[in-house]
């Protein structure tokens, strides 16, 4: 395999840059993945560890409100004081949002950003109401952004087990039914919060570890469910074992049994997420997947097996499986394939065009909406709102649709020309944004538009920018 | 309709510029389409849980169910027939329900079973097939179906917003659009935009038939503004209804707007049905999207609301019994809606197979007694005359329809 590092650029990082340059062979495209985190360093976002200290502050203010009494002055200054909260939330999350665009502009490994995307989009989670709605990206910062290049296992256990994984797939309030608790509320008569979700379970097994097509089966998603129980979290502490909470006895999932007589402990739940992150068919699910996100909508076999082996044979070193996908052959074919979703496309332009240090962060939420949310949504791809579990489709035909397409051409005719102040002159700007992947159309279409503006949105709706 | 000066004026000059050369602008121009009725399939992602829609309150073991989450008149629920209440979150249909243009089929499914895997699920709700393979392909069973339909134009049939809708898609002619998509170019512009993606069909392709229905919009939006068809567009054929500018109102009228022109087929779907908690509050905003969607289309569909049929499906129902965190987990069994002039209403169509634990499928969901393929069948056998031999072998290969159940006028 020879390294070719304005592929490695394309289809395993950002795109090109004028002002970055990238890895120049494997090995340090691997060590960018493991190696200092300057991007989160130079482009901060909250991590979920402080942004609890906004849930535990709001619900001070339900309280103060509460005892307040409506009508009263207390209570008209706990909500404005509320609101404030909330649009604080709001705005924070559209910085956060400009932050990861500048941090795809910045960055000399591509590849740890696509990683990073790759792997949140595998662990979707979404906050379904309240300030809980603005926490994704502080979740994917302290969850998946350190766990990329670790253990497999590791990476499972932490998104699992963290709080915007147990609210999203509602595990945060399953009760075993024979549980200490259960026991509790039924002395009360408070039965309506006895029970068990099946949603985290299902979802563990079908999306996160072993796919769809493995050999499990209802039974096994109800003990899962069963196993569950226990795992909730708190604004003060963030994720929490309720010992109360959890089912008594042993579960058997995939034919191996979990816990025993006597207390549960969340070291049973840990033990299951290790063997299911190391089940073989795990290792085939996450090969397919790795090399469908990055190489193919259709996945050559051998290079599946090959990353599916680099896999098994390490129990889910994620480091030895990036290698593994990175060294063969079959993943460097010379022509772009894979068209780029909405956001990587999105950034991959503002990477080409250079956006100045700074811009698209502390902007005006109508700016927010204007230059980044908007656009996301006519492409298809809301912030940060997936249409599922499942996350984003991976198809080329889920975003190039006429509506998608109509989007993406409208935006790069017009957006980057409001999005910055000044546009690099386009037939300068054709190889920079496409390198020697350039087709005499292109270069030719740069030069007959009719203005600045609508030549660089030529070059970026050309095929061989949005594909990769 | 959301139409701006500045927008009418471009769209026209454009016109003007390209008209004399553009082949497209033709069909534009209201080509005869194949039938006249109307059929609009939606697609309810998340798996609507039929037994709290459609709720079987004179099932007696119901109660024994759900002791919490609420069912029949005691909850706000609607009786229908005595045996079934409406879930409140659809009271406003109940008007349609007494002219007999809303009815539903209950304890109805695909013929997906067991993983109950909302993706596969609805893959297979989509591809319309027994089960799912290579060999079934990536087409949907409404675009088989009009495969079987001679002289379609491009506008016949719409799959709108932003989702992918599997069903619709396949070798016969289809519209992808969203009402928030727009696609203004300069003549040169265009020329250039087309040159680059000359080379790469599925861009071409795409940026083709979006040009067309840029095109498309800009005309029904231009006629609109002038009045050109009194009585069918804007206000007048919202029956008084705001139009609404995002969201499903909005795909509702856009799609309320394309049925009073050349198309006959709308696919989309409404999502928010997966209700694992809270489901009380969470069903209630579903419903009053699919309740949106539906008074919408009769307002905007008028006088063409007679000869129309909707159908509202879902990947499979769910548990039986409400789960420990106010909601229900997947299921197997399921309810499904129709509505529209075209349909016989007032009426809950299949066999109840009853709530007692040995009645339910695998003592958790539901028991199916019928393919949910069969009430879209004779649907499609009743509006358009397609043959049930055609409907069970291209449209639905291997289903049997069984009897006629009388769904359509």
């Amino acid at each position: 395999m020879r390294f070719d590092p304005e592929l490695a650029e394309m289809r395993f990082g950002l795109g090109l840059s004028p002002r970055v340059t990238g890895p120049g062979d494997l090995a340090a495209m691997l060590r960018g993945v493991s190696g200092a985190d300057h991007m989160a360093v130079r482009f901060p976002i909250e991590p979920f560890s402080a942004f609890l200290a906004r849930l535990v502050v709001n619900r001070e203010l339900r309280k103060e409100r509460r005892q307040a009494g409506a009508g009263s002055e207390g209570f008209t200054a706990a909500t404005k004081q509320m609101s404030l909260g909330k649009r604080d939330a709001r705005m924070a999350q559209g910085d956060w949002l400009g932050q990861q665009v500048q941090r795809r502009v910045w960055s000399e490994s591509g590849f740890r950003e696509r990683l990073v995307g790759f792997w949140a989009d595998h662990f979707t989670v979404q906050g379904k109401a309240g300030l809980l709605r603005r926490a994704v990206s502080p979740h994917v910062e302290e969850i998946i952004r350190p766990h990329i290049a670790g253990r497999f296992a590791d990476l499972v256990i932490a998104a699992t087990t963290a709080p915007m994984m147990l609210h999203y797939l509602d595990q945060e309030s399953a009760v075993g039914p024979g549980s200490a608790l259960a026991d509790e509320m039924r002395a009360k008569g408070k039965l309506k919060k006895i029970g068990l979700n099946e949603n985290l379970a299902r979802e563990v097994l079908e999306l996160h570890t072993l796919g769809v097509g493995a050999g499990y089966g209802q039974e096994d998603v109800h003990q899962l469910a069963k196993l569950f129980t226990g795992m909730t979290y708190q604004p003060q502490v963030g994720f929490k074992f309720q010992q109360k909470a959890a089912e008594p006895g042993a579960e058997t999932v995939l034919g191996v049994s979990y816990g025993g007589p006597g207390n549960a402990k969340l070291a049973d739940i840990h033990a299951a997420l290790e063997d299911l992150a190391e089940h073989p068919s795990t290792g085939l699910h996450i090969a397919r997947k790795l090399v469908q996100h990055f190489v193919s909508d259709a996945p050559d076999p051998d290079l599946v097996a090959h990353v599916a082996g680099a896999f098994g044979a390490t129990r889910g070193d994620l480091g030895a499986v990036y290698a593994a996908l990175l060294e063969h052959e079959a993943a460097w074919g010379a022509d772009l394939v894979n068209v780029k979703p909405p956001f990587d496309y999105l950034a991959s332009a503002y990477r080409a065009l250079a956006l100045p240090e700074g811009a698209f962060v502390g902007m005006e939420e109508r700016d927010v909406q204007r230059h980044l949310r908007v656009p996301l949504m006519q492409m298809g791809q809301p912030w940060e709102r997936p249409p599922g579990p499942d996350g984003w489709p991976e198809e080329d035909a889920a975003w190039i649709h006429p509506q998608g397409l109509a989007a993406r051409i409208d935006w790069a005719m017009r957006g980057p020309g409001e999005g910055m102040a000044e546009l690099p002159d386009p037939r300068d700007f054709v190889t920079a944004a496409l390198g020697t992947r350039v087709s005499d159309e292109v270069v030719f279409a740069a030069r007959a538009a009719e203005s600045r503006r609508e030549g660089i949105g030529l070059v970026l709706a050309s095929p061989a920018f949005q594909r990769r | 309709m959301d139409l701006t000066r500045r927008a009418f004026l471009t769209r026209t000059a454009l016109i003007g510029c390209s008209a004399a050369a553009s082949p497209l602008l033709t069909p534009i121009s209201f080509a005869a389409a194949p039938f006249e009725q109307r059929f609009v399939v939606i697609i309810l992602r998340g798996a609507m849980d039929g037994v709290d829609v459609v709720q079987p309150y004179g099932d007696r073991a119901l109660a024994g169910l759900r002791p919490k989450l609420g069912f029949g008149e005691a909850a706000g629920a609607l009786d229908l027939d005595g045996m079934f209440a409406l879930h409140p979150g659809l009271a406003g249909l109940m008007p349609l329900w007494a002219a007999g243009e809303l009815g539903f089929a209950h304890a109805v499914s695909t013929p997906y079973r067991d993983k109950r895997s909302h993706f596969d699920g609805q893959d297979l709700l989509e591809a319309g097939t027994a089960e799912l393979g290579a060999a079934t392909g990536r087409d949907g069973w409404l675009n088989r179906m009009l495969q079987t339909v001679p002289g379609l134009s491009t506008e016949t049939a719409y799959a709108i917003g932003h989702d992918e809708m599997t069903v619709l898609s396949g070798r016969a002619p289809v519209a992808n659009w969203a009402p928030d998509a727009a696609l203004e170019l300069s003549p040169q512009a265009r020329r250039l935009m087309e040159k680059v993606m000359h080379d790469d069909p599925l861009f071409r392709d795409a940026l083709a038939e979006a040009l067309l229905l840029a095109r498309v919009e800009g005309v029904m939006d231009d006629e609109a503004a002038m009045g050109g068809m009194a009585g069918m567009s804007g206000m007048a054929g919202m029956g008084g209804m705001e139009p609404a500018t995002q969201g499903l109102g909005a795909i509702a009228d856009f799609a309320a707007e394309r049925l009073r022109g050349p198309a006959r087929i709308a696919a989309f779907s409404i999502g928010g049905w997966d209700t694992h908690a809270g489901q009380s509050k969470a069903i209630g905003r579903a419903l009053g999207e699919l309740q949106e969607t539906i008074l919408r289309l009769k307002a905007g569909l008028g006088p063409i609301w007679g000869q129309t049929a909707v159908v509202a499906m879902t990947e499979f129902g769910r548990t039986a019994r409400e789960n420990g965190t106010g909601g229900t987990d997947h299921g197997t069994g399921g309810a499904a809606l129709m509505a529209g002039g075209a349909i016989k209403g007032g009426r809950v169509y299949g066999e109840w197979p009853g709530l007692e634990e040995r009645a339910l499928y695998q003592g958790r969901d539901l028991m199916p007694t019928r393919d949910v393929r069969a009430y879209a069948g004779w649907i499609m056998r009743g509006l358009f005359g397609l043959e049930t031999s055609l409907l069970e072998s291209a449209v639905f290969p291997g289903l049997d329809m069984g009897k006629n159940p009388g769904l359509t006028l």
